[in-house]
């Protein structure tokens, strides 16, 4: 048994172990710029200010957050399913540590007010350098290992994890794609101008949340939820098409981000309509999750890692439904730059992309640490609630927020002047607000109460790694 | 041609080879190989390591059916 070959479990345990760092840091920064739009005075200092945190925020949660834990769980769920170790294993640890310093990166240079002013896309050249080299060396990870497999088959979630890698590089490549002025000051700017940056860019921005926050989270879904529901995924044919069609789908969905600019109309229509389409694969999808615990629904009263799990394709087939409807032209006239859209994201980011991959590392962790069970699983239960209040408080005040500030702009009086000005609007928003920064408030003490619960976790076990299947037990 | 033809081809094509997937996907040729590999993620789950003992992996029940 000695000589027998262990996964790489050590990649995982960091990815994973970060994963609830930085959520709590990309959430904290969060949580500051949610009372900033009440106190105004917490602008204090220039560098904190929120015009420099927000995206902060936005990169920390995404790619800081999400980013660690799809790193984590590709490398966990493609190595079992391959039946065999990560190809590559020092360019694995280069990945980790390449990725912890883009994000420090990012955490000194954007508070400084460097950005390329590409929203999800702020970090200049240099460090965009950074971010492909590290991409392409996960690249030659995730697909070499693939290449090395033990089985026959690739499972599913691994097309998920593959598409979303794939598809990340090449929109980062593109977008990011600029002419650099000067090393430091980082200065560069874009390779595209007027109405082609802006599709560029929502091209981009789209995907960004097609394939690193949906394709990429639901290879989260399509391994984590059998394995913890302990049966099969519901439909394997269903799960290919959902593969298929969101790939041949998403791409065209970014110029709804673009309504009644000066991009041309029948673009416009044309991102709307295959928004709409998109409502199909999203739902397969989600029907698919949730239907795998058919027949076994009693384990969701006991078991909060699938609370987890369940709860976030419960949030994702809401934001998938919602996400169509924004995207009509005439319920967009209406929701387009108010607060609605913040709801419609976060309750995509907090209900699927944090629930599932809060769900997703509360699984992993024992088990890399030699571990049967979490330190508490009462504490997850706690957890779950806390998290499922903070994000039905969130999304139900940025809603009524949004759509009063869109009935107060399009209002007019008799002689066809506005009725109220913008001020009167944000002075409506105010209680909003203060409900919102509650909800974000409670989804990050879920996440300190998950860090002491992983900490403990941690403290009383011992870092294990799991022997690779002989081959000979495949067909046990 | 215009670049135009070359664009609608392009889209017809696309569409047909999505529809050949659904197709492929939904054979009665598949259903054996889809049902194997989607108790992939199960094939590995023995105790692999002492410091297994006791976990409960969860699909013990699937197992023995």
């Amino acid at each position: 048994m000695q000589s027998q070959p262990t996964y790489n479990y050590k990649v995982v345990r960091q990815f994973a172990v970060m994963t609830v760092v930085w959520g709590i840091v990309g959430m904290l920064v969060g949580v500051i710029i949610a009372a900033q739009l009440i106190w105004p005075e917490l602008n204090a200092v220039e560098w904190l200010g929120y015009g420099r945190l927000r995206p902060l925020h936005t990169n920390a949660v995404i790619f800081a957050f999400g980013g660690c834990a799809l790193f984590a769980t590709s490398y966990y769920s493609a190595q079992r399913t391959c039946h065999t170790p990560l190809f590559a294993p020092a360019l694995a640890a280069f990945t980790f540590w390449g990725w912890q310093a883009v994000i420090v990166l990012a955490a000194v240079t954007l508070p400084l007010g460097y950005t390329s002013g590409k929203e999800y896309a702020e970090l200049e050249w240099p460090i965009d350098i950074l971010i492909t080299v590290v991409w392409v060396s996960y690249a030659i990870v995730f697909f070499g290992t693939l290449v090395k497999r033990k089985t026959s088959h690739i499972y599913v979630s691994n097309w998920f994890f593959g598409g979303y890698i794939l598809t990340v590089a090449i929109l980062h490549l593109v977008n990011s794609a600029a002419s650099p002025v000067s090393f430091w000051p980082m200065k560069s700017y874009s390779a595209y101008a007027g109405v082609q940056d802006a599709m560029v860019q929502w091209w981009y921005g789209h995907n960004a949340v097609g394939f690193f926050l949906t394709a990429g989270f639901l290879g989260i879904m399509y391994y984590f939820v059998p394995k913890q529901a302990g049966r099969p995924i519901y439909s394997y044919r269903l799960s290919v098409v959902h593969f298929w069609a969101l790939i041949f789908t998403y791409m065209w969905a970014g110029p709804h981000h673009l309504h009644y600019t000066a991009l041309p109309d029948w673009t416009q229509s044309l991102g709307m309509i295959f928004s709409l389409i998109l409502l199909a694969p999203s739902w397969g999808g989600m029907i698919n999750g949730i239907m795998t615990l058919s027949g076994a629904w009693h384990k969701l009263r006991d078991d909060p890692i699938l609370k987890f799990l369940i709860t976030s394709l419960s949030f994702y087939g809401m934001s998938t439904f919602e996400g169509p409807m924004m995207s009509i032209k005439t319920v967009n006239a209406l929701s387009h730059y108010t607060d609605w859209t913040i709801g419609h994201v976060h309750s995509g980011a907090l209900g699927w992309v944090a629930m599932v991959s809060i769900g997703a590392i509360y699984y992993l962790i024992p088990r890399l640490f030699g571990k049967a069970e979490m330190y508490s699983v009462r504490l997850i239960n706690t957890h779950f609630w806390i998290a499922t209040i903070g994000i039905v408080l969130y999304i139900a005040a940025m809603w009524i927020a949004g759509v009063m500030q869109g009935l107060m702009w399009r209002d007019f009086n008799v002689d066809g002047t506005l009725k109220y000005s913008f001020i009167e609007s944000v002075k409506a928003t105010y209680p909003f607000y203060t409900i919102r920064l509650l909800g974000g408030v409670l989804f990050l003490a879920g996440m300190l109460l998950m860090a002491y619960n992983v900490w403990k976790t941690m403290a009383s076990g011992k870092a294990v790694d799991a022997l690779v299947l002989a081959p000979a037990a495949q067909h046990a | 041609m215009d670049v135009n033809d070359l664009r609608a081809a392009v889209t017809l094509l696309t569409f047909l080879v999505f529809i050949s997937i659904v197709w492929w996907a939904f054979s009665t040729k598949r259903k054996q190989s889809f049902d194997e590999v989607a108790l992939l993620p199960f094939t590995d789950d023995e105790p692999v390591d002492s410091a297994y003992q006791g976990a409960s992996h969860g699909n013990t029940e699937r197992k023995a059916s």
